[in-house]
């Protein structure tokens, strides 16, 4: 099907267009990223909130909480949620919609599953392509479900306008191992399964840290115990989410987060060609007799061979 | 890039054995592919709802309580209404030859019974995607 139709009948607010559109861009493939380019500015900018945190903090199980929250407050939501890939197979399995009751009792939700791909950031590389087609489809929130993530997995924060870190009861010293990490990309901090023994003891250590770690100026993030099976705190969660999201939009700060992830964007599409491109030219350095030469002098002779041309041939076999 | 094979299985009906339909999740995921698995208890509604919103190239459905010929015609028909009848729906449980030629015949995907092996259903939907998708 033509781009044009496709978008036309995304614009129609049809479900399984926006379906198949998501693929092509999922995939990378020439028409979905002609789709982007074309329909970019038909994008309205919607409100990302990340999740983050390790694997088996109940990730899935508050996102499904929030679905009811923000289903009824929002003409339309989305959810985007990352498993990871094998790095073995390639497979992967996507389990997230097992703990999402509540998607099916609302026709304003769309929810995507999305494999992470050999991508290390806790995301796939596609993501942003994903949310950029649910922009251009109109919607009003989107919450992007990280893979469960240990310390350093942190494009979340560079690709959404707000991060809640869920962490458990028991995460107490490993908190100690992610200060530098995902400790420091919270603006929201989530003490979940607080029904069990040390949620109190836990969440005041997060904000002892987190008031190191603070400076003047900055927003002391919120830290809220929250039992999302019990149903407990949720609506607390609600309230800070869009108490900051008004206090971020009024400081500019959404703005200030926009124009950075959009420089990023473009570095990691540019990195991308590069790459390519340097792999073509490897593939005639590893046939080169002179076991001797160094890894550096092999990569200023790549650097002279790459020219224009090569890239743009790369970028039209995409 | 290499196009992944996406596949959601799924459990209806109301008997509580997944045991299958996990082990055949774990089998398509191990042999490189996609894997949606949303549990059990799944309604057809739900089932095609989630086909469509992730974009699946195939639906399996495990029926071991008896219900195949009611849950297998049902997602057909959900499927064509939504003019999605371009995935593939296959499946797997205890379901007699008879009844699995019928489902057949309307437009059902191959049916593996008990001793199928994880191979065989893996190759199946590998062929079904080079004829079908590529």
């Amino acid at each position: 099907m033509h781009i044009e139709n496709l978008f036309q009948k995304l614009k129609e607010k049809d479900r399984v267009t926006l379906a198949k559109i998501i693929t092509l861009v999922d995939n990378e493939t020439p028409e979905g990223i002609e789709f982007l380019k074309r329909y970019y500015k038909e994008r309205k900018e919607s409100f990302r909130v990340g999740i983050t945190g390790p694997p088996g903090v109940g990730k899935s199980t508050l996102v499904n909480k929030l679905v009811e929250r923000f289903a009824r407050k929002y003409n339309h939501l989305s959810i985007l949620a990352v498993d990871p890939s094998s790095p073995f197979t390639g497979g992967a399995i996507l389990g997230d919609r097992l703990r999402m009751e509540n998607l099916y009792r609302f026709d304003n939700v769309y929810m995507r599953s999305v494999a992470s791909r050999g991508s290390l950031g806790g995301l796939s590389s596609s993501t942003e392509n994903i949310l950029q087609v649910l922009e251009i489809f109109g919607t009003d929130l989107i919450l992007v479900e990280t893979v469960g993530v240990g310390q350093s997995e942190l494009d979340v924060m560079e690709i959404t306008d707000l991060v809640i870190v869920v962490l458990v009861p028991e995460s107490g010293d490993s908190i100690q191992a992610m200060k530098a990490g995902i400790m420091e990309i919270g603006d929201i901090f989530i003490v979940n399964k607080s029904d069990r023994d040390g949620a109190e003891k836990t969440s005041e250590y997060i904000k002892s840290i987190l008031q190191m770690k603070t400076k003047d100026k900055e927003i002391l993030p919120p830290v809220i115990n929250v039992s999302a099976k019990d149903d407990q705190n949720i609506d607390k969660l609600v309230e800070e989410i869009e108490n900051l999201k008004k206090t971020f939009i009024e400081n500019g700060i959404i703005e200030r987060k926009r124009k950075i992830r959009k420089n990023k964007e473009v570095r990691d599409i540019l990195r991308d060609m590069f790459i390519k491109s340097i792999d073509r030219e490897l593939k005639i350095i590893e046939n080169t007799k002179d076991k001797d030469i160094s890894p550096y002098e092999i990569s200023e002779k790549i650097f002279k061979k790459i020219d224009l041309k090569s890239l743009e041939d790369i970028w039209k076999e995409k | 890039m290499e196009r992944k094979i996406k596949v959601l299985v799924a459990k209806p009906g109301l008997d509580g054995h997944d045991r299958g339909a996990k082990v055949i999740a774990s089998a398509l995921s191990d042999a490189g592919m996609e894997v949606i698995y949303t549990g059990l208890h799944q309604t057809p509604e739900k089932i095609v709802k989630t086909a469509i919103d992730e974009d699946v190239d195939a639906v399996g459905l495990s029926i071991l309580s008896g219900a195949h010929m009611t849950i297998f015609p049902k997602v057909l028909k959900l499927l064509k209404e939504n003019k999605r009848d371009d995935i593939l729906l296959f499946g797997g449980g205890i379901i007699p030859k008879e009844d699995m030629e019928e489902l057949e015949k309307m437009g059902v995907g191959k049916l593996f019974g008990p001793g199928s092996q994880t191979k065989e259903v893996i190759e199946y939907l590998k062929d079904w995607f080079e004829k079908n998708r590529k």
